[in-house]
């Protein structure tokens, strides 16, 4: 099968041995977990339960509020402790949260609609079943998925994201392995709710095991293909994959679907599927935990809310000093400094670092080399994005298209004057947000 | 434990080229010529290297203390720039006047402008430039290889019209010939810039464009295309000074036009102009003309394109 791939892009030692093969494990169930209201971008969820009472697993306890909004349930069953303001991971503040101690017995809720018949239901319904379902994009944006699965233009292609392209991460890689069938139907859910003639699922040219079993899978299917990707990093970036796959570039500023596309991670499919044809709401997910400063990494399947401390110990503890803990991939993710923030939707890993890997660098010059211009996917000059941002010159950033960056970091990977180029873009960004406030 | 934890922004792994090695892998690339110019010009040559080194950096060191900047040498930019100048002076050049380079070099051409990456010419080139106005005797004094006898470089011969005999392609392409000290050998020097292509820390863009505006347009003008190409410092220019990172344009389309630009100049020079050998002036000049380029050649960005969808 001929391998396909987007411009320009870094290679990365992809380290993904560390998990690879590995079964996904059910950790145990956590003393206590604690469940952000806002796991999503869009307005925080309300909670609809109360100090002192008792919970049981997928029972909703934060309502949506309006429609850019999911709400949250509770992923073990015991009774709420607090309703109290807890360090986020993703925004690194302190934020709404509610508080759940276990009671060790993990009952469900009952009454869970089950819908094997989905092809009887319409959009609207199934939008309103994944909405309930508290299900977000689980590649790591968390943005709602029933506002992704209603656009206001035609979709004609469907893209699965199985690309994975973060080094360390095999979270989706796993889940391709064991639950193909399922991921298949989510396709087929989600191709249905958006009326989309093709499927595509986009895995990485380093995931053999996956693209063996999805073919058997896909083969089976009319109009659903597999797309084998080059390795290269970002190219699991929504507009990387679709300019792999179709050839089409999503205009600046634009989204997907302005060129009849949706994306989505395997992930989520997997998570619809589940709550379309199970009526399980998303209250776990499979998070990579790995790194050189973990003793055993492994990918685990975790309750939302598990906190950090708990994922590490679950894999054995740490091996070494650790020096760095990070949520997400190792070119994207956000540090953590207290490690009882818990997991959120949107987490797809726990690497840890060991003390003795962080090396020191030192700061120089930009040298103009251009390497950054020829490893930006988005044909950014990210040197001269910096420079201005260094000056704080932001409306020349933005001429240089800072409002284009998907901030994927292979710029600041190839610097050699270890620039944080990243840095400069995420502050350009918000300054020039505050400009067009003011 | 929670205090130890490094905080920072993405991306959390780098790698591993620095300034340095790509100084570094500069340096490696430029030894080829310079075992060459000791073989034809004998130890003295090595010394004028060493000479122009030592100052360079020292010049380096003592302007940042002064300047009470950070002290950068060993990014070893200070290195390059010294073997570069040594390699673009007369081989039989007094030490005092390597030594005035040097801290010229350093001082005029990089640190006055705030150092390494803030430059916009070629320190080597400023540093030759000013040589070549306060002391031409000096500059424009050759010797042959191995026997050291005083005599006219082959661009002089052709500019002035001497009946000196020319050296043939193959010694223009081995070394054997009068000229600056690191410049003679053709061969030597495509070693080296092979070595830096292959590591990528060059393009061929600007080499290319330049050497072939120049022997395209040696041939318009009634000269000899391989004479023009391998008599002066093109091979030497083209390679290792038009490609420095700092002073030329970021992007391929723009190394296109500043090698261009540096073809027609040179061959403006070397064919109308007063002085026999034209690539320094032209690449200091297409040096004012970077931001320019840079501005019209941006790289095309992602989504500005419409492009002919597939379906699957």
């Amino acid at each position: 099968m001929k391998k396909v791939t987007f411009k320009a892009g870094i290679h990365l030692l992809a380290c993904k041995q560390l998990t690879v093969g590995e079964e996904i494990k059910e950790t145990s169930i956590p003393q206590q977990v604690v469940i952000p209201l806002v796991q999503h971008i869009g307005k925080p969820a309300q909670p609809i339960v109360s100090k002192g009472e008792k919970v049981k697993v997928g029972q909703k306890i934060g309502e949506a509020q309006g429609n850019v909004s999911v709400p949250v349930h509770s992923s073990i069953s015991g009774e709420v402790i607090d309703i109290c303001l807890h360090l986020h991971p993703v925004s690194g503040k302190k934020d709404l949260a509610v508080i759940i101690k276990s009671d060790g017995r993990d009952e469900w809720i009952e009454k869970r609609k089950i819908h094997e018949d989905y092809f009887r239901l319409s959009p609207k319904q199934i939008c309103n079943i994944i909405k309930e379902a508290g299900i977000v994009g689980l590649g790591g944006a968390a943005f709602p998925t029933h506002i992704k699965l209603s656009p206001h233009k035609e979709i004609d292609t469907v893209i699965l994201n199985g690309v994975e392209c973060e080094p360390y991460l095999s979270a989706d890689e796993q889940l391709m392995v064991k639950h193909p069938v399922e991921i298949i139907e989510g396709l087929k859910i989600i191709m249905q709710t958006v009326n989309a003639s093709w499927g595509v699922v986009g895995v990485e040219e380093n995931k053999p095991r996956a693209i063996r079993i999805l073919k058997k899978e896909i083969a089976k299917q009319p109009n659903i293909s597999l797309k084998i990707l080059k390795e290269k990093y970002p190219q699991g970036g929504e507009k990387q994959l679709i300019k792999a796959v179709l050839n089409r570039e999503v205009p600046s500023g634009g989204l997907p679907m302005d060129v009849g596309v949706l994306v989505d991670n395997v992930g989520t499919s997997f998570a619809i599927r589940e709550a379309v044809m199970r009526g399980i709401p998303l209250v776990s997910r499979i998070v990579t935990v790995s790194g050189w400063g973990v003793f055993a990494p492994k990918n685990l399947r975790v309750r939302i809310g598990s906190s950090i401390s708990f994922l590490i110990e679950e894999c054995g503890g740490f091996s070494s000093v650790p020096g760095k803990v990070i949520m997400g991939g190792p070119m994207m993710g956000i540090t953590q400094y207290n490690l009882e923030v818990p997991v959120v939707k949107g987490t797809s890993g726990i690497l840890v670092f060991g003390k003795q890997e962080l090396k020191k660098e030192y700061l120089r010059n930009c040298i103009r080399c251009s390497k950054c211009i020829d490893a930006c996917p988005m044909g950014l000059s990210p040197c001269m994005i910096s420079l201005y941002a260094e000056n704080k010159n932001w409306e020349e950033t933005k001429k240089y298209g800072v409002l284009d960056c998907i901030e994927c970091g292979a710029c600041a990977y190839v610097c050699p004057a270890k620039k944080p180029i990243v840095q400069y873009v995420k502050w350009a960004k918000v300054e020039i947000n505050k400009l067009k406030k003011n | 434990m929670k205090d130890q934890l490094v905080v920072s922004v993405s991306p959390h792994i780098k790698g591993k080229e620095t300034v340095s090695s790509i100084m570094l892998d500069v340096i490696i690339a430029l030894f080829p010529a310079l075992i060459v110019s000791v073989y034809l010009f004998g130890w003295y040559s090595l010394m004028l290297v060493l000479i122009s080194v030592i100052f360079c950096v020292g010049t380096e060191f003592f302007s940042q203390k002064i300047f009470g900047k950070e002290i950068t040498i060993n990014d070893l930019s200070a290195v390059v720039t010294g073997i570069l100048l040594a390699f673009v002076l007369p081989p039989g050049s007094p030490w005092w006047l390597v030594a005035v380079g040097a801290v010229l070099s350093i001082l005029l051409g990089k640190q006055i402008f705030g150092g390494l990456g803030n430059n916009p010419f070629n320190p080597v080139l400023v540093g030759r430039a000013v040589l070549l106005v306060s002391w031409p005797i000096q500059m424009t004094t050759w010797t042959t290889p191995f026997d050291g006898i005083t005599s006219a470089s082959p661009l002089d011969i052709v500019k002035m019209g001497l009946d000196n005999p020319l050296p043939s392609y193959l010694d223009l392409f081995l070394g054997n010939r009068v000229g600056c000290l690191g410049e003679t050998s053709t061969l030597a020097l495509l070693i080296g810039a092979g070595y830096l292509l292959y590591k990528k820390q060059i393009k061929i863009h600007t080499p290319l464009f330049f050497i072939s505006t120049v022997g395209i347009l040696s041939i318009l003008m009634g000269g000899d295309l391989l004479f023009n190409v391998m008599s002066g410092g093109l091979i030497l220019g083209a390679f290792f000074m038009a490609t420095d990172i700092v002073t030329s344009p970021l992007t391929k389309s723009g190394k296109v036009f500043f090698g261009i630009g540096c073809g027609l100049l040179t061959i403006l020079i070397r064919f109308k102009g007063g002085t026999p050998e034209g690539v320094c002036y032209a690449i200091l000049i297409m040096n004012m003309f970077v931001p320019l380029i840079d501005q019209y050649t941006k790289p095309k960005r992602f989504g500005t394109v419409s492009l002919r969808s597939k379906t699957p």
